[in-house]
């Protein structure tokens, strides 16, 4: 689905969300209230500014103090690559919208992710995994790093690591890697209204962080629930 | 086998940057009070390594457990940077994870991490970055309980990657001159950019524009240490006593913060220019100073010291 078609879907009813330099920011209505979208689109890589942009849109919705939901809608590349961006604290600016978007489900605005692209590393980071619940549309591709580019980091030969891929969701590209290893929580139906599905999944959210529930569950993600639990049990003891 | 050694060696004469990871906590901590959680002894090995014929380390290079520090009781993680370049895999990331959550019910005085990392472990890619962001909740939640998160940052592999994005997390940071702190290293950008953006081997540019000197006047990060563990001390327990709550407030003084450093330094082309606009007298003269030198500068920079972290 392209972004238009999510907006219509979630926003019958219309809705002033834009894109400016591939920086989704509006609202529109939901269940009687309203919902804040930011978002990033068109592959969009995102650097240091429009980090800032899109969490300033974030506290704005804080400060307004009426647990609005927050949906993040993500089509980005990954981090923007550039030695400006590093120079002026890349790391900074997004920590600094993550934290800003963990403020905002901290403070009684849900905030569900919502990828439809592709999106990756530093980028993916800072945005939809930085939501409470993050859903996916069927066609989206988060990864961390291309298959090309993990067999030059790896100096494993190509295809060899796109067999490997096949049956090991733990290092491979694509939505349903994601899925499985808990990062990704629901794909929705592009086929019914998503301003239904979305609403179920605000009404239906869980305390605390599902994802190595989940990864395990799934498999995608085998040992990292344990690891945790492993971790506390030992701390409380010691 | 490591923890013995670092038993007998002098902890004032340790070189920060290249200590092991245990080490380094041994040494950091109040003698002989260091407990590892899931030590090398229950052999959690990543179950994923072996597919790429990739050996495997039994505490999947991450170091983590309780210790004191001036009497107080604190949870500590230190990644070891020899192991897969201090990479965030599925178990690395997990027992990281699980020291924050138990920091909310055990209520320490701090929780410590002390960074090594290229960031994410490309092997078990999907696990690292979910971990990472596992993590990132998970200190909002340590630091909205009240609880301080300090990161030290002065290993050899730097803090890169999702690394960076957990460091500017933290309720405050140290580093030394070998720390650097940033998202895509200088081969990510040559890789993707050319050597125009960003030459990889100019290790000059490097420390210039990632440095634990520019991170400290531009204020991304609290606290500058000589390469020793006695600083590292020093400037952990002064950062803990410091430590800036984790609310709107902070986050709207952190937005005017990072948005205003944009307005002044977006057209630098180089960290010299930067320092020069903040008021260095002889920025060319940075990169050579000495602790002391460098400490009596950063005072004179208004931006280098803030609560908007």
């Amino acid at each position: 689905m392209t972004l238009a078609e999510i907006l219509a879907s979630l926003f019958p009813e219309g809705h002033d969300v834009t894109v400016r330099d591939g920086l989704v920011s509006g609202a529109g209505p939901l269940s009687g209230g309203r919902i804040t979208v930011i978002g990033i689109d068109g592959d969009t890589p995102l650097g240091v500014d429009g980090a800032l942009q899109l969490s300033r849109c974030v506290l704005d919705a804080i400060r307004a103090g009426d647990g609005a939901p927050i949906l993040v809608a993500v089509d980005s590349d990954s981090q923007r690559m550039s030695r400006r961006d590093e120079l002026l604290g890349l790391n900074e600016c997004l920590a600094h919208l993550a934290k800003a978007l963990l403020l905002a489900d901290r403070s009684g605005h849900p905030t569900i992710g919502l990828i439809y692209g592709h999106s990756a590393a530093g980028a993916f980071i800072a945005t939809a995994l930085a939501t409470r619940i993050l859903a996916a549309l069927p066609g989206a591709n988060p990864s961390v790093m291309d298959l090309p580019s993990v067999a030059r980091v790896t100096k494993l030969p190509l295809d060899k690591l796109e067999d490997m891929a096949k049956s090991t969701p733990v290092f491979a590209p694509g939505l349903d890697n994601m899925v499985a290893t808990g990062a990704v929580h629901v794909v929705l139906d592009p086929d019914k209204p998503l301003v239904d599905q979305i609403r179920d999944l605000i009404a239906d959210r869980e305390p605390g962080d599902a994802r190595d529930r989940l990864g395990a569950e799934r498999g995608g993600r085998p040992v990292a629930r344990d690891v945790a639990r492993a971790v506390i049990d030992q701390a409380r003891r010691g | 086998m490591a923890g013995d050694r670092a038993a007998s060696i002098d902890p004032n004469a340790l070189s920060w940057y290249e200590a092991s990871a245990r080490q380094r906590v041994v040494a950091l901590v109040d003698p002989g009070t260091f407990q590892e959680i899931l030590p090398p002894a229950e052999r959690r090995m990543s179950p994923h390594l072996p597919l790429f014929d990739l050996p495997r380390a039994f505490d999947d290079g991450i170091v983590v457990g309780r210790a004191t520090l001036d009497g107080s009781r604190i949870l500590i993680a230190a990644q070891e940077g020899r192991f897969m370049g201090g990479a965030f895999g599925e178990i690395h990331g997990a027992k990281l994870v699980g020291l924050l959550r138990a920091a909310l019910e055990l209520k320490p005085r701090a929780v410590l991490i002390l960074f090594d990392t290229g960031g994410v472990r490309l092997q078990e890619a999907n696990a690292g970055e979910t971990a990472i962001a596992e993590t990132m909740r998970a200190i909002v939640d340590v630091r909205a309980a009240g609880i301080p998160v300090i990161g030290l940052i002065g290993g050899r592999a730097g803090c890169y990657g999702g690394g960076g994005l957990i460091a500017g997390t933290c309720s405050r940071l140290a580093v030394s001159e070998g720390g650097r702190i940033s998202v895509s290293g200088p081969e990510v950008i040559e890789t993707n950019k050319g050597a125009e953006e960003f030459d990889s081997r100019d290790r000059a540019l490097v420390w210039r524009t990632m440095g634990g000197k520019h991170r400290r006047l531009t204020g991304g990060a609290d606290a500058f240490c000589a390469d020793t563990v006695p600083a590292f001390r020093q400037a952990a327990l002064a950062l803990i006593g410091r430590a800036p709550a984790f609310d709107r407030d902070t986050l709207e003084a952190e937005q005017a913060r990072l948005e205003d450093r944009l307005a002044r330094f977006g057209d630098c082309r180089d960290a010299t220019d930067v320092w020069r606009r903040l008021g260095v007298n002889d920025p060319e003269a940075v990169p050579a100073m000495d602790t002391d030198a460098f400490d009596a500068t950063v005072a004179r920079v208004r931006e280098a010291d803030h609560d908007a972290r």
